[in-house]
């Protein structure tokens, strides 16, 4: 069993993954050198990164760093990337259902399911690059020889402070990434392996460094420098815990950034296309009309 | 402006000379004495207590405005939640649209009595208040008027619903037209109203209150409170208020984005700006110097979208800042409710306090200041037309929002130079860009932080039109279709 590396039943001893951070396009471990222990898929304890602050800085460097080439693409080649990262969590939807499994703690059949649907959902999210400016644009009738119009950009960098399952991290990553964000993801520690091995998608998905960058740690420590931090101009929190809610909005308001939370019952229900729209701005340009 | 600053000024300037021709305060009869608007009814606030209100071109007290505490603001809420309950929110849309459609008819019907009020209270030249703001308010409520009935065409998703009641505070640069921008949006969701309008410019939301009562709006819902920063602070702060909008200043809005933090209440901002009008060496000069002045010195520059930043390609900034010393020379400042005036009064002791501080520390920093010469009247707060040369980009004057008549000119070589120096700011408002190459305004349109970007014009406005910030200056928007969407749940 791929992810399964301790014992193997056939007396061979598995090889394991190192669970690093991913930050500009590289595998990393944390500066602080700290690590924490979670369970793994066969109930052996993983060593997963545990970032510090001057991680979170770094991600947000790169993150803004790279912001100019993921915004930039044409919506057709986003669109094509996420469509990408779908075509490799297919292609891992063994190492995924395992860990799902443990996690989520129901069977391994459930757990492809559950595989499946993320698979899918990224390719919902895909369809959205090039259509999102159909659905949120809107040319506009002013009262003067002008043209005017409105169109949805993106709002930059975002940290998404995600959720536990395997769904719902997706969820949160895919709509952020696909309205032409960056994205630091803040993994809930429960959340910590499928979130690397979901690094590992990206990394082979086309995603140019920095667009996406994951953090493994402890929420609770990270969540004032993340909150806080002027580099990041959005912020999902839809994975926090209730009790940190407040103190996130709270710093947030330092630098007036968006805050999008959601409180979502089960990450099963259709996705909507509002989680698209939390993290984009509407720029609207005026030209006279004349000769 | 009195005669004889006017006879100084004729010495100075080379502004053809005109004769006064001052607009008739007899339109409007201001009371003595202004009570709150609660629950259709003009009423006592509970502490008794009033401030004056007073007529920043002269100094002199306009009227007295009651003082809206926390009890009042709960009162209010409390009357605004009642007609949400029991009348607004279950009353057809094709109903509500009608009122609103009356509110912006009785506007233009009573339009320069409100252009009049709206000059002495706020000190803005006539000539903007009777041709910009007042047709303007009744333009927003004409406009989402029509919205009323159709709100299952917003946007994706399920028919939305109304909020509640919407806790609203504006500034005082544009009092009637700010308040038209919050009601008519909120009203034609289904949401009922508490505004908050400014300490120093009150009346014309006053005023818009006798237009309501003549519109017979059912009771409730519209609440307009009046007070200073604390009754602002009541009204955000209060539970029964679903959502907040606010336009001001960024350390205010920060502070009310944290008093709502994990209330899960919903919060628009309209906040600071420093906006950059950014001049290419193949702009049309003549438009561009006309939007140079639009820009900044447009209601003395109290606009948050002004664009205080000029930018100008190296190789033509010496020509542009010699027509725009031109051009700014034939500026009339004076009485605002003269005809020919074209820069009014600053709108108060504070304000003007804060221009002052701000250009001398442009001066003490390096720049070099230029204004006109104008002779200010005596009494009354102004500020003359000011341009500063020599600013670098770390200068206070090129970060912080001074929201006066003061323009900073910095020059760049490259387009890229020239959006990398427009970007270099915590807010994202509005930009301008003159140029006649299209591709170039596309590609400098797409580059540009900033939520409005105006090509070869600056300040236009329009109800069909969302207009809003991107960072630190706020976040939603005002206008058009995406401006309902802030005052609606789905």
């Amino acid at each position: 069993m791929a992810s399964n590396p301790t014992s193997t039943g056939s007396g061979r001893l598995g090889v394991a993954k190192t669970r690093k951070l991913f930050i500009d396009g590289a595998f990393v471990r944390s500066e602080s050198g700290r690590t924490f222990a979670t369970p793994g898929p066969s109930g052996n304890e993983v060593n997963v990164a545990m970032a510090s602050r001057k991680d979170v800085r770094d991600a947000v460097s790169a993150a803004r760093r790279c912001l100019p080439a993921w915004s930039g693409l044409t919506a057709y080649n986003r669109g094509q990337i996420l469509y990408r990262m779908a075509e490799m969590i297919e292609s891992r939807s063994l190492e995924f259902a395992e860990l799902v499994a443990v996690r989520e703690g129901c069977t391994v059949a459930e757990a492809k399911g559950r595989v499946e649907m993320s698979v899918d959902r990224w390719v919902w999210y895909a369809g959205w690059t090039d259509k999102l400016g159909n659905l949120a644009a809107s040319v506009n009738p002013v009262a003067g020889p002008y043209f005017n119009f409105s169109l949805p950009v993106p709002t930059g960098v975002v940290a998404v402070f995600a959720p536990a399952s395997l769904l719902g991290i997706t969820s949160v990553l895919a709509s952020t990434v696909a309205a032409g964000n960056v994205a630091i993801l803040v993994a809930e520690e429960r959340g910590s392996l499928v979130s690397t091995s979901l690094a590992e998608a990206v990394a082979t998905s086309d995603f140019p460094a920095g667009a996406v960058n994951v953090l493994t740690g402890i929420q609770d420590e990270l969540v004032e420098t993340v909150s806080s931090h002027r580099g990041i101009d959005g912020l999902d929190i839809s994975g926090l815990a209730p009790e940190l809610r407040v103190a996130s909005e709270s710093a947030a308001s330092s630098s007036v950034k968006r805050v999008f939370s959601e409180s979502v019952v089960e990450w099963t229900e259709p996705p909507s296309v509002s989680r698209v729209l939390a993290f984009v701005e509407v720029k609207t340009v005026w030209h006279p009309i004349g000769i | 402006m009195t005669t004889a600053s006017n006879e100084r000024m004729k010495e100075v300037s080379p502004a053809i000379e005109y004769a006064p021709a001052p607009e008739s305060r007899a339109i409007v009869s201001i009371r003595e004495r202004y009570q709150l608007f609660i629950n259709g009814s003009f009423v006592e606030p509970q502490e008794g207590k009033y401030f004056s209100t007073i007529n920043p071109a002269t100094e002199e007290p306009l009227s007295e405005v009651a003082l809206a505490t926390e009890i009042d603001v709960d009162l209010a809420v409390m009357a605004a939640r009642r007609a949400f309950d029991e009348v607004w929110s279950r009353m057809p849309g094709r109903e509500r649209a009608k009122y609103i459609f009356r509110i912006a008819r009785i506007i233009q019907e009573r339009a320069r009595e409100l252009a009049v009020l709206e000059s002495l209270d706020n000190g803005k030249p006539i000539r903007e208040s009777r041709d910009v703001d007042v047709p303007l308010a009744a333009a927003y409520f004409f406009y989402y008027a029509g919205w009323a009935d159709k709100l299952e065409y917003v946007g994706p998703g399920p028919v939305p619903r109304p909020i509640g009641v919407a806790g609203q505070v504006i500034p005082w640069n544009f009092p009637l037209l700010m308040a038209a921008w919050k009601l008519a949006p909120a009203l034609a969701a289904g949401n009922t109203c508490v505004l908050k309008p400014a300490e120093t410019t009150p009346l014309s939301a006053l005023l818009l209150a006798d237009i309501i009562q003549q519109a017979e709006l059912p009771p409730g819902v519209v609440n307009i409170v009046t007070g200073a920063g604390e009754t602002g602070a009541a009204l955000v702060a209060h539970p029964g208020v679903g959502k907040v909008a606010f336009t001001g200043s960024t350390e205010v809005g920060k502070r009310i984005q944290r008093t709502l933090a994990g209330s899960g209440r919903r919060l628009t901002l309209e906040l600071g700006g420093k906006a950059a009008n950014i001049v290419f060496d193949d702009a049309p000069i003549n438009q561009a110097v006309e939007g140079i002045v639009n820009g900044i010195y447009f209601n003395q520059g109290h606009v948050c979208c002004a664009g205080s930043r000029l930018l100008v390609q190296e190789s033509i900034a010496e020509e542009i800042v010699e027509r725009l010393r031109r051009r700014m020379a034939s500026l009339r400042l004076g009485d605002p409710l003269d005809k020919n005036t074209d820069i009014g009064a600053i709108n108060s002791a504070g304000q003007l306090e804060k221009i002052h501080r701000l250009s001398k520390t442009g001066e003490a920093e390096g720049a070099v200041a230029w204004s006109s010469g104008c002779m200010l009247p005596e009494r009354g707060y102004w500020f003359p037309p000011t341009v500063f040369t020599k600013v670098e980009p770390a200068h206070t004057i090129a970060r912080e929002e001074i929201f006066g008549p003061v323009l900073s000119v910095m020059t760049f070589r490259t387009p890229a130079e020239a959006v990398q120096r427009a970007n270099n700011t915590v807010y994202g408002l509005s930009a301008g860009v003159w140029t006649e190459k299209g591709s170039r305004i596309l590609w400098m349109a797409e580059r540009l932080r900033a939520g409005v970007v105006w090509a070869n014009t600056y300040n236009r406005f329009d109800p069909a039109s969302p207009f809003g910030g991107f960072k630190e200056s706020g976040f939603g928007r005002e206008g058009g279709r995406h401006g309902l969407e802030s005052y609606l749940d789905r």
